[in-house]
């Protein structure tokens, strides 16, 4: 088994009487696709937050490659959960905010973000300013904009949430097969089990806040998985929906 | 799209835009022509449109020297409340202390009687261009500071968030993210402010000057021609809303995206 890229020991977070995270252990392997599910207000935000330094954890120890997690050094790529396109930038330069940033010149972050904008279903658009964008398109770019950043791996903070249930499914298919074509390593937030079940190597059920890792399932099945469905998904999908509901109070 | 609709449909747009507006002055004006032409009224003590309109065009030269010195006074004294108000609101961005240390001291900068304080000015400052200055820049700094202010604090934070996962600086965040999201509000302001700005030009003219519509209006005051007052009126009117359109014009121009929302692909 080859060495975790990311692991997190027993992390604690509470922000002041509220006590989000209790005690969260997980780890991601270079080349994984892993998701963490929970209940709404379980802290599973929080955990992004803590990775991309927005937040600092109270307990507990975050190591990438081994080694400590330091500050202002930009280990992830994070998408947020709402698209936070900057309305007034165009779409190729809303993907390449993240290589300018770096300090990349904006023709040469061009360049590099040019070839990828077929891929991303968003030839013929990269003039268009997000405004004037569909609701999966928007994703879209705000996933380009993750990728481009060259990052070791992807934070995606439920990013399909926003969309509607067809749009939503096309974008988890086609989701899968980029990842798949590209090697992401990638920790995804979602509530939506079946969309994890979909995408996922492994899958960390937390509790309700403050959270714990309830249970780990791994979902064996090779890529690409049909996008409708089959009996095994559906049976992996029913037992984590068995284990969400002995969560209610 | 033909090149024909194209040029015609902003056109058609704007007079649907501004028309009733026009409607409104235009009916405004008809009954106040009406009104001194059927009661008889004397014209020292309401003169009709009509008569305004044939004083002003028979002093047009006079009028449009003491004009352009109100609309010099009031650009550049404008331009220096802009630039301060800038500078204080990044300062105030950077530094939350300074917020609490300013505002107080800048709201009883509002409250001071136009009427006391610009005597006042002019006597300190001359009746040159620099009283002028001083005071436009006086009632136009605050509601712009304030825009801006409010403009930085309405950032989207998830965008600020994002930046900050990427490694952004404050002073990058800064040049990224909160400048162009202050644009709205700073827009918002110009164009409130802009109004202010004439009003505040004309105020310290007529506090004492050389030129400009300030003293124009109160000579024609003291020779009891209330006609040359009013024509005065209408014409710093009419600057008002000059300057007030190229402000709207410049935040059109300075922000396409928000124009381009409503078309899809």
């Amino acid at each position: 088994m080859t060495a975790p890229h990311l692991q997190l020991q027993a992390v604690g977070k509470r922000f002041g009487a509220v006590e989000v995270l209790d005690d969260v252990s997980l780890e991601v392997r270079p080349g994984e696709f892993v998701s963490i599910l929970g209940p709404s207000g379980a802290g599973k935000s929080t955990i992004l937050q803590l990775l991309i330094g927005a937040v600092t954890a109270d307990s507990g120890q975050m190591l990438v490659d081994g080694l400590p997690l330091a500050a202002n050094d930009p280990h992830f790529a994070y998408m947020p959960q709402r698209d936070a396109l900057l309305p007034w930038r165009r779409v190729l330069d809303n993907a390449t905010l993240g290589l300018e940033v770096r300090g990349t010149r904006r023709a040469a972050a061009r360049r590099l973000v040019a070839p990828l904008l077929e891929e991303f279903g968003l030839a013929g658009f990269e003039g268009h300013y997000p405004a004037q964008l569909s609701g999966g398109m928007r994703q879209r770019v705000a996933l380009l904009r993750t990728v481009a950043q060259q990052s070791g791996m992807l934070l995606l903070d439920e990013p399909l949430g926003a969309l509607d249930a067809l749009t939503r499914a096309r974008m988890q298919a086609w989701l899968a097969e980029m990842r798949l074509r590209h090697g992401w390593t990638v920790l995804l937030i979602s509530h939506d089990v079946r969309e994890t079940v979909q995408l996922s190597d492994r899958i960390y059920v937390l509790s309700r806040r403050p959270a714990r890792v309830l249970r780990e399932f791994a979902v064996p099945f090779p890529h690409p998985r049909p996008p409708t469905g089959s009996p095994a998904l559906a049976a992996l999908e029913a037992e984590i929906l068995a284990e969400l509901f002995k969560l209610e109070p | 799209m033909s090149s024909r609709s194209a040029l015609w449909r902003p056109a058609a747009r704007l007079l649907a835009h501004a028309g009733p507006a026009i409607a409104a002055v235009l009916s405004l004006l008809v009954a106040w022509e009406a009104y001194v032409q059927l009661s008889g009224i004397a014209p020292t003590v309401l003169p009709a449109p009509s008569r305004i309109v044939a004083a002003g065009l028979g002093q047009w030269q006079s009028l449009a020297t003491h004009s352009l010195a109100t609309l010099q006074a009031t650009t550049l004294g404008f331009a220096a409340s802009l630039v301060a108000a800038f500078g204080f609101s990044v300062l105030i961005d950077f530094c939350r202390p300074l917020r609490r240390a300013l505002f107080p001291v800048l709201v009883i900068s509002q409250t001071l009687p136009l009427v006391a304080i610009a005597p006042l000015i002019v006597l300190w400052f001359g009746f040159g261009l620099v009283p002028k200055i001083v005071l436009v820049a006086l009632v136009t700094f605050f509601p712009m500071l304030v825009a801006l202010v409010e403009g930085y604090a309405a950032t989207d934070r998830d965008i600020e968030t994002l930046l900050a996962s990427m490694g952004a600086t404050r002073r990058r965040r800064f040049v990224l993210v909160r400048l162009p999201s202050v644009l709205p509000y700073f827009f918002a302001g110009l164009r409130i402010s802009i109004t202010y700005a004439v009003v505040g030009a004309i105020f310290a003219e007529y506090a004492g000057s050389r030129h400009g519509l300030g003293i124009y209006i109160l000579n024609a005051k003291n020779n009891f021609r209330p006609d040359l007052v009013l024509a005065a009126v209408f014409v710093s009117a009419g600057i008002t809303l000059l300057l007030f359109g190229a402000a709207s014009l410049l935040q059109r121009l300075a922000m396409p995206w928000t124009r381009l929302a409503e078309r899809t692909p």
